[in-house]
């Protein structure tokens, strides 16, 4: 299958599935006002990953802002990944002290059945 | 020149209230593009410290898109020449951190339910917020407008302090709804 990469924009986060290396990430700021049209295609990407998924994989989520029309939208992709029988973690990360950004991926955690690990950087 | 509408005297009136921001008028995409850089961009220059200013970011986020997506007025009785349906959104610096403030036009029939869902929003703590946001989020239905009143549930969490509004009846069809959201330091 063909991966994807977007690059980021102002209102749209970086995006690199790679479905060899079975990386999944999101990074950057997702702000848009339609996260649907965004997003689409991202879950549908991961429907078809989920058939043949890789040993492992590392689903790295790396945002400085998101806004709660994308909020919906990471639910879903979280959700079609559950459907992934093999090894899976979600990093997620947030800034130093960004305790809201913690607390957001502790509301995913809470719905998802899928590791979490929560990551402490310097700066996103 | 001095007539009943000074650009000297409102120009004094932004300052002396430390205004950073101030629009009216109808919001694009590129529009909210354009705010959204020049609040981070005053708020960076400031000593304002990350956690307040990732707040008062998201904040004015949300506050842009529900004006976008929710700013309407029914037209039947409104003056052809009038720039209804213009939005205002402002952001003010005080002593005790930040406001933002919008307003925007909504249809009469819907007054009653948008006070009935801040009211409920305003009687939850900080736990009942986030079970509340957890649950329309699991299950709430998403339309392309947002998630229902997600983005003002998100709102009041990021501030940590109840929400300011208030409706204006314009006239039978048409109120201008405010909300003032505050983030202390």
């Amino acid at each position: 299958m063909e991966d994807i990469r977007i690059q980021g924009t102002p209102k749209t986060p970086t995006v690199n599935f790679i479905s060899s290396e079975g990386l999944l990430e999101i990074k950057g700021r997702s702000i848009p006002e339609n996260s649907i049209e965004f997003y689409k295609p991202l879950i549908d990407w991961i429907e078809s990953y989920a058939q043949q998924p890789n040993d492992s994989s590392n689903v790295n989520i790396q945002l400085e802002y998101f806004n709660t029309s994308s909020s919906k939208c990471i639910l879903d992709l979280f959700k079609k990944l559950e459907a992934i029988n093999k090894s899976i973690t979600i990093n997620w990360y947030y800034e130093e002290d960004d305790e809201d950004m913690l607390e957001a991926g502790e509301d995913y955690e809470a719905i998802i059945n899928i590791p979490f690990k929560m990551i402490e950087v310097e700066e996103i | 020149m001095k007539g009943e509408f000074d650009i000297f005297d409102i120009y004094h009136g932004l300052e002396r209230n430390n205004v950073m921001l101030l629009f009216k008028g109808e919001l694009t995409p590129d529009l909210i593009n354009s705010i959204l850089h020049i609040v981070e961009e005053k708020m960076n220059r400031s000593d304002t410290n990350l956690k307040i200013r990732k707040k008062v970011f998201n904040i004015l986020v949300e506050c842009l898109q529900n004006l976008y997506h929710h700013n309407q007025i029914k037209s039947s009785d409104i003056d052809a020449n009038s720039d209804f349906p213009a939005g205002m959104v402002m952001v003010a610096e005080d002593d005790d951190g930040y406001s933002i403030m919008t307003g925007n036009f909504i249809a009469s029939e819907v007054v009653s339910s948008l006070q009935k869902k801040l009211e409920e929003i305003n009687d939850l703590d900080r736990e009942g917020l986030k079970a509340l946001y957890s649950k329309i989020l699991d299950n709430g239905e998403m339309t392309k407008k947002g998630g229902g009143s997600l983005g003002l549930i998100e709102i009041a969490r990021k501030s940590g302090e109840k929400l300011e509004f208030g409706f204006a009846p314009l006239n039978n069809m048409n109120n201008f709804f405010s909300l003032n959201v505050k983030v202390n330091h």
